[in-house]
């Protein structure tokens, strides 16, 4: 057996760098490009079957936030009269209400991201981070799709056009990236945890409420204005009003504080990036054998 | 050892699974028992998997189920992650564990054949370049435009099966996937294997199909209870397979349970040339027993009768041992050949050890030395055997008169 083994190191050496040692399942691996080529594959095929699959395929899937906004609209402005406070409320609204959805669709798509494609975790060799950044990027384009409809209604109710709105992508940059690592987190723990699922939905429709998506920072009281700076989505959302709809708002730093109390929400923002693609990476590679 | 470079090597590989005897799967057990520890059960699939594949080589991987086959093929493929131990490639590898894993039944052939072509490492562009060659190699131009859902299984199997050839692997670890897809499509499977071999692609067979192992494979592997039992020449294996499988049984004296008569050391059965589980219907195999007797015996005759799965006979050998007298310690080699159409289905073979031709006195009867299963018998097969036989059929053509009524409306 010894000799047999020697020649086996003999020719293991001699074959060189040519024979890679395979590092088994991971988040990431197989090479930066192959790994978008896939997360872009699988995003957009995804995008396209939601709107072909039906004949309205565009029309329905603006139907779910534009029937909340209607419905939002009518009792904040009617029964509640939030809005008058607020200028261009109905814009406003329509515009957080879609990046909200955005967030809520991508968060809650990818806690089942890597379970609902369990056939392929246990019979293909990919990058497992694949599966919950490709269904963050379809909710994604969607939502570029949804700022179509934005814009228009924007330029209908008389905005007028502001030079911030380049700054939509430095907005929309943090959103995403907050999206994308708690979809990291919770795709990752829903494969130990099957009671992920409800409890993450009932906790992404309170943060909607626990989020200025229907009001804004300056027309609480002080208790809930405290909690709102705690939470990464107040400086988002509320930079992207400023920048968007009025730039008379205070602004994303000036809402959660001041610099020196934003810090709080920006590390927690970091925080939950760096622990998902953590958590991830750990559970990645035991998860075919969990499934 | 060859001068051929190595593709595939594989040192020390254990890899084990954890059971929990106590499953925690929601966060509000957890929450419930934070200090509650589980208790897991190791167990250990493989322990020390050490071979190398030469590249152009076809090796074989056999084992019964649960031997940990399909594990190392998984560790190889980089689905699962060994506890212990190194493997390492030349080249791009790609495993197929099932035809068109991941398909989408509300896409279009293209769009799947585009993903799942990326998925085994080829990049967009080249996937783009194949698509052509994989269409027609699937025989599908025609179906071009239609959803995957509106393809026939067997469609897809296609589809997917030129998708693997041309992702064009230099490395493929395959799983069975033979075994799906009718007769003509199989035998296109084999002639692309063969294909494969010719063109030096090395291959990985993971199987339990010896027949498939002997005609293809120059080396092969048998796996027992996650270690290596054998490595080497197919034939070899396929008998170690085979032995182990079937193994040695002693044979009791029909009217005391507590002497063997004859105790069988190995049996196994040859189709087409190669040790098989498996033959073509009207294929020629032979059935081969080796039996060693404990017993004294004048006049022993054996009866061999090849019965269906209830158990019913469809036919049978019967033969002297060319000896007026048998006595303990006697071994004997018997050859039963067998030429002729069956039906398809299970078969075993059942021993009986009988004093004098006459076949009342048994001395010992084993009821299934041997199985064989048989495959591909043709439509114009009646029953359960296929004798030599024709039959001839003549038709006239309706008399004018008979069929009068008709023509007469002219």
């Amino acid at each position: 057996m010894s000799t047999v083994d020697l020649t086996l190191h003999e020719r293991l050496e001699a074959a060189g760098p040519e024979l890679k040692q395979i590092s088994g399942p991971g988040a990431f691996g197989g090479g930066f490009k192959r790994f978008w080529s896939l997360v872009w594959l699988i995003a957009v095929t995804d995008f396209r079957l939601s709107y072909f699959g039906s004949a309205l395929g565009y029309v329905w899937s603006l139907a779910r936030p534009l029937l909340l906004f209607a419905v939002l609209y009518t009792v904040f402005s009617q029964v509640a009269k939030i809005g008058d406070e607020i200028t261009n409320y109905p814009v406003l609204l329509l515009m957080n209400i879609m990046f909200y959805n955005f967030f809520s669709d991508a968060t809650n798509g990818c806690v089942t991201a890597i379970v609902f494609r369990e056939n392929l975790v246990r019979k293909m060799q990919f990058p497992r981070m694949v599966m919950p950044i490709a269904t963050v990027l379809t909710a994604f384009f969607n939502l570029l799709s949804a700022m179509v409809v934005v814009f228009v209604f924007m330029l209908i109710y008389g905005v007028d056009p502001m030079w911030t709105w380049l700054l939509l992508p430095v907005g929309l940059a943090p959103l995403v990236m907050l999206a994308m690592g708690i979809g990291l987190l919770v795709s990752a723990l829903f494969v130990r945890f099957r009671d992920v699922q409800p409890i993450w939905a009932v906790f992404s429709t309170a943060l909607f409420y626990a989020s200025p998506v229907l009001y804004t920072i300056d027309n609480v009281n002080d208790e809930v204005k405290t909690v709102l700076q705690h939470n990464p989505l107040t400086g988002i959302l509320e930079s992207l009003r400023k920048w968007m709809v009025d730039p008379d708002a205070p602004g994303g730093i000036t809402a959660l504080g001041g610099y020196s109390s934003a810090i709080v929400p920006v590390l927690g923002c970091i925080v939950i990036i760096v622990l998902g693609v953590v958590v991830f990476n750990r559970e990645s590679k035991r998860a075919a054998e969990m499934l | 050892m060859s001068d051929e470079p190595l593709a595939l090597t594989v040192e020390g590989l254990h890899k084990s699974f954890r059971i929990p005897e106590h499953q925690v799967s929601t966060l509000k057990e957890r929450a419930l028992h934070p200090f509650r520890r589980t208790k897991f059960h190791d167990l250990d699939v493989l322990r020390g998997i050490d071979f190398s594949v030469d590249r152009g080589e076809f090796f074989g991987i056999v084992g019964r189920n649960g031997s940990g086959k399909s594990t190392l093929l998984k560790c190889m493929a980089g689905i699962y992650r060994p506890e212990a131990g190194a493997i390492r490639v030349a080249g791009r590898l790609a495993p197929f564990i099932e035809l068109g894993v991941g398909f989408n039944a509300d896409l279009t052939a293209y769009e799947n054949v585009q993903i799942n072509a990326v998925m085994m490492g080829l990049s967009t562009r080249e996937a783009k370049r194949r698509f052509d060659e994989i269409i027609d190699f699937a025989e599908l131009r025609d179906y071009l435009d239609l959803k995957l859902k509106n393809y026939s299984s067997g469609m897809q199997v296609r589809l997917a099966f030129a998708t693997m050839v041309q992702a064009d692997a230099d490395v493929m670890l395959v799983d069975e996937v033979l075994a799906v897809g009718d007769a003509a499509f199989q035998q296109k499977c084999l002639d692309v294997f063969w294909d494969l071999r010719e063109r030096g692609k090395t291959i990985v067979l993971v199987t339990h199909d010896m027949s498939t192992v002997e005609r293809f494979c120059h080396r092969a592997m048998f796996i027992r209870h996650g270690e290596i039992e054998l490595i080497g020449d197919p034939r070899q294996v396929g008998l170690a397979y085979l032995d182990a499988n079937f193994g040695r049984t002693d044979v009791q004296v029909a009217d005391d349970a507590d002497s063997p008569a004859v105790t069988l050391n190995a049996g196994w059965i040859e189709a087409e040339g190669v040790i098989a589980d498996s033959a073509r219907s009207g294929a020629e195999f032979v059935v081969h027993l080796d039996l060693s007797f404990h017993l004294d015996c004048e006049d022993p005759y054996l009866v061999l009768t090849l019965e269906d799965e209830a158990g019913v006979p469809v036919t049978g050998f019967t033969s002297d041992f060319q000896l007026e007298r048998v006595t303990d310690g006697h071994n004997v080699i018997v050859r039963a050949r067998l030429e002729g159409e069956l039906a398809n289905g299970r078969y075993h073979a059942r021993m009986r050890i009988t004093r004098g031709s006459g076949r009342q006195h048994v001395l010992a009867d084993a009821p299934a030395v041997v199985m064989l299963h048989v495959h591909g018998a043709t439509d114009d097969l009646v029953g359960a055997v296929g004798l030599p036989r024709t039959i001839e059929v003549d038709n006239r053509a309706p008399a004018p008169a008979a069929a009068g009524p008709e023509e007469g409306t002219e």
